[in-house]
């Protein structure tokens, strides 16, 4: 018998290596959940790498609190069918006192809600590896990052003074309070996740799925409406047949305009698509180099 | 984007070329016209072009980080992928500079082909056959030679024929290489997926058509069977697997395999992939693998083809590539991280270094920031490999600077080794190149809080007054350090008793006297290190348990009987004495000052023994009791003649 494995084989398989990897090398790992595509794929691919052992490692949620309500029942319904320890962590205070993209802009509110609560979580919990779905495919400045990304005591990460990455051979030493930042799906394209979801036919949420929606539609962005939502003046909320590209929270995250409603017609759509995946992400677009300046502050 | 099949292959590869030859506009237009550029990414690039000149700048997709976009160059590795219907396609993208020798390896080592360009204008340069030599030192064997800007040389295909017969002639002792040539303009879209008629005496193919087609390695199984160890999955008592990447080779249900370093043979039950049983599985699939014997395999084992086993030694010959500002040191302990083991080692040799303008060998002391070697190791245990030439991922490794935790180099095991197959285990005793006479391993074992750290430092203050060199080893810095990445099992704690005694044979190989100071509960390991080192005096240092629990200066008993930490010696894993010390300190009755000077004469004992040995005299060995006191002051006197 003779066989050539395919490209979604060759992925899985570095995948598969690096999460084992991150269980051995490792005290207190954990994966970041963020119940998006890229989040379920590694849940699969984690599931693969231990089987018939359980996940060795917790998932940890950041949770905005602006997340969509679809969001959080896939994700509770999808941990408790899957026996997965699930920890969700919240920056409560900030939250008290009130913070959200309106408010604080979303430069300060992401910082709050998302980075620093993630920094706190890490700390919290111990964590020396939290595992990550970001791929180098998404932006300019992920695209040299490593597969294990090092953060210092203060979980920032310096782009100039990355250990260099040779073969397969993954360095993850690291000294109390230091961490290592992994990144399994660093060589997947957004196409390969959907092919591979589409092959090992992966629960994911239905939001990304077309139907008409309820969204205000302001310039370019399609804002699904779900929070309390300050419209401006002579806005009005409409019916809109759209999907989500990205999941982030309810107020950045903006819709696409599309039919696709079923996996293979998502993957025809990509096929078309000539705008990137973030573009709808406000967060990234910002300041010039943002994704790069959240990365050094600490955000995945 | 175009469309990729769900069964297309991959292909890994490598662009490299001297600043402005052109290499990132010609990636920026290959994923241009590949549909692997988005048009809001392309809208970015065009809004920071603004302030450079104007238009569009097509290299500015691929220059990533912010740093760099104002210096205007790549510093560093970066991935770009595309597909086309016939193949995934993976870019590493690196620096031109020599100063990024480094990042070029990197780059290098996963690739399967490499792009190398070159301006028309200006010919072959030196760092275009440096990084010829690079790409082949890595293991690359389809070379790209793509030569562009023709357009400013008015497509004179007498300069592209000629840059070929150089590159050809400079590079013909790389006969395992394949080579391609290739003239193109990437500012104008030449040659790249479009054919031109500006260059219509080309009849090759296109440089995307040469990606599309050549042969890839990568998913078809070749190689002899090797399948490292990464973790033993054991849901319950019933089953046990072994979860591991096969790096080389296939393996079928039933066949015949022998584990390392155990050499037992056994054979393979089941291979599962998630769900699935597979009969078959080849490179590089991750996989779990049952075996039909009981063998205990753990992380770093590796199942092999009987037939075809790697060498198994403690010292080999290796390529080093040296990434670190700090040069390299010869003699210091540096871990290496091979397949799935973590190994301590040491240089003993730079056998010669690498001249790029020749590509010759020369004589060198050591290696600096983005120099290569030719290196002799040693290991403190055995390490299963095979030539890099031969298998990339069992012949390559990582050297570690434990003291900054920084990957300092990057390894490939020479084929000269296979040579060495048999040869004896690596022994300190035999002095090292260019050092004196042997020092001596002092080996404090005994409970926590028993009063180790204390008897040594206060040793170490009276060996340096009597003019030795001295070091100590003290458990608990070198378990956060070297050892960082061993727990408290009996494998992990005799792991750390032979790194530690390796490190210290090899600081006494330079004439130190090492002071250990560590726990090392097991005695069977103790008599092992003991065995392999004629210079090791053993120390026993006693307290009951009830006074060391008393004294628990770092409060770990309590902690331990609190449940707060388990395996805890002395509390619920068990302290095995040494029957027969060279030397015993009961610290419970017992002062400090006394304690020291009774190991003190036990060195000095030790030296002077040894000297008298080497003068053909007999010496009786001391009991170390008071007849080691009255003694001292003898020896002392003697002390320039023995060291
Ligand atoms: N005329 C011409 N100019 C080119 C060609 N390829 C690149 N260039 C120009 O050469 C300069 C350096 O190119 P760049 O891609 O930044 O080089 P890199 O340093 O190798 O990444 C830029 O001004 C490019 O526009 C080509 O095929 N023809």
């Amino acid at each position: 018998m003779s066989q050539q494995l395919s490209h979604l084989d060759l992925l899985e398989a570095e995948s598969i290596y690096i999460l084992r990897e991150v269980a051995a090398e490792f005290a207190r790992p954990a994966m970041l959940y963020s119940i998006g595509k890229d989040s379920s794929v590694m849940l699969r691919l984690a599931q693969k790498a231990f089987y018939p052992g359980k996940i060795p490692f917790p998932f940890l949620h950041i949770d905005t609190t602006y997340k969509f309500r679809e969001m959080i029942e896939f994700r509770d319904a999808n941990c408790r069918r899957l026996g997965i320890d699930l920890i969700v962590h919240t920056n409560i205070e900030a939250i008290q006192s009130g913070a959200n993209p309106f408010k604080l802009g979303t430069k300060r509110c992401c910082a709050l809600l998302k980075t620093q609560a993630l920094l706190d979580a890490l700390k919290l919990h111990r964590i020396d590896a939290a595992i990550g779905g970001a791929r180098r495919d998404e932006e300019k400045s992920r695209a040299k990052e490593r597969v294990f990304s090092f953060r210092d005591a203060f979980g920032q990460w310096d782009p100039k003074n990355q250990r260099p990455e040779l073969w397969s051979l993954y360095n993850g030493r690291v000294d109390e309070r230091q961490s290592i930042r992994v990144f399994p799906l660093s060589n997947w394209t957004e196409t390969d996740v959907w092919q591979y979801i589409a092959r090992e036919d992966i629960p994911v949420v239905p939001l990304y799925f077309a139907k008409k929606r309820e969204v205000l539609v302001r310039g370019n962005l399609i804002i699904p409406l779900e929070h309390e939502f300050e419209l401006r003046e002579n806005e009005k909320p409409q019916q809109v047949m759209c999907r989500m590209r990205s999941l982030g929270c309810t107020y950045c995250t903006g819709a696409i305009l599309s039919e696709a409603d079923t996996v293979p017609k998502i993957i025809a759509e990509l096929q078309q698509f000539r705008r990137s995946e973030r573009e709808n992400r406000i967060i990234d677009h910002d300041q010039e180099g943002s994704m790069e300046l959240k990365k050094r502050e600490g955000y995945f | 984007m175009n469309s990729l099949n769900e069964t297309a292959g991959m292909l890994r590869f490598l662009t490299a070329g001297s600043v402005d030859d052109g290499k990132s506009t010609l990636i920026g237009r290959l994923l241009w016209e590949s549909g692997g550029v988005y048009e809001d990414q392309l809208e970015a690039v065009r809004k920071a072009s603004v302030g450079r000149d104007g238009a569009a700048d097509l290299s500015l997709i691929t220059d990533g980080l912010k740093v760099e976009r104002e210096q205007a160059i790549t510093i560093d590795v970066a991935y770009r992928y595309f597909s086309t219907p016939r193949r995934k396609f993976i870019i590493a993208d690196t620096p031109g500079h020599d100063q990024y020798t480094r990042n070029m390896v990197t780059g290098a080592s996963n690739a399967d082909l490499a792009v190398l360009l070159v301006d028309a204008r200006k010919g072959l340069l030196e760092q275009t056959r440096r990084h010829a030599y690079i790409i082949w030192l890595l293991g690359i064997r389809h070379i790209v030679l793509a030569v562009n800007k023709m357009d400013l040389v008015g497509y004179d295909q007498r300069v592209f024929t000629t840059i070929c017969d150089v590159f050809e002639q400079s590079t013909a002792f790389m006969d395992t290489v394949k080579k391609y040539f290739v003239p193109l303009s990437a500012l104008c879209g030449e040659n790249i997926v479009r054919r031109s008629p500006n260059l219509g005496w080309y009849d090759g193919p296109t440089l995307l058509e040469m990606l599309e087609t050549v042969p890839v390695p990568q998913g078809s199984g070749s190689g002899d069977f090797r399948f490292p160890v990464q973790n033993v999955v054991r849901p319950d008592p019933d089953f046990r697997g072994y979860a591991g990447q096969i790096v080389s080779g296939k393996v079928q249900a039933g066949q015949e395999v022998i584990a390392l370093p155990s050499g037992r043979k056994s054979s393979v039950e089941q291979i599962l992939l998630y769900k699935q049983t597979l009969g078959e599985a080849i490179a590089p699939q991750s996989v779990v693998l049952t075996l039909k014997d009981h063998i205990d395999l753990g992380r770093g084992d590796m199942l092999v083809d009987p037939d075809h086993i790697p060498v198994v030694a403690n010292q080999f010959l290796a390529e080093l590539i040296w990434m670190s500002r700090e040069p390299l040191k010869k003699g210091v302990p540096y871990l290496i991280r091979h397949a799935a083991q973590v190994l301590c080692c040491t240089v003993i040799e730079v056998v010669h270094g690498l001249d790029f303008q020749t590509f010759a060998s020369h004589e060198v002391e050591t290696l600096q920031l983005n120099a290569i070697g030719k290196v002799r190791i040693v290991t403190h245990k055995a390490m299963f490999f095979d030539a890099y030439s031969s298998n990339r991922a069992t012949g390559s490794f990582i050297m570690i600077d434990p003291a900054t935790n920084d990957t300092v180099g990057a390894g490939m095991v020479c084929a000269e080794n296979l040579a060495v197959h048999d040869s004896a285990p690596y022994q300190a005793t035999v002095p090292l190149p260019g050092t004196h006479s042997t020092g001596l391993t002092v080996w404090f074992t005994g409970l926590s809080g028993a009063g180790k750290t204390t008897i040594c430092d206060s040793v170490y203050t009276e060996l340096l007054a009597l003019g030795f060199r001295v070091e100590v080893l003290d458990g608990d810095v070198i378990r956060r350090k070297l050892n960082s990445d061993l727990g408290f099992s009996q494998k992990d704690r005799d792991e750390n008793v032979r790194r530690i005694a390796f490190v210290a044979q090899l600081l006494a190989s330079h004439g130190v006297v090492v002071l250990v100071a560590a726990i090392s509960p097991y005695r069977a390991v103790r008599e092992e290190i003991r065995k392999d080192n004629p210079n090791f005096i053993e120390v026993y240092v006693n307290a009951p348990l009830e006074i060391c629990e008393q004294r628990d200066p770092k409060g770990l008993y309590k902690r331990a009987r609190n449940k707060e930490i388990q395996k805890f010696t002395g509390i619920d894993d068990p302290y095995e004495p040494p029957l027969v010390p060279e030397v015993e300190c009961r610290t419970d009755s017992e002062m400090v000052k006394a304690s020291s000077a009774r190991v003190v004469s036990a060195i000095q004992f030790f030296f002077a023994s040894r000297l008298n040995k080497d003068k053909g005299q007999a010496m009786p060995c001391p009991d170390a009791g008071e007849a080691g006191i009255a003694e001292q002051s003898r020896v002392r006197s003697n002390r320039e003649d023995y060291l």
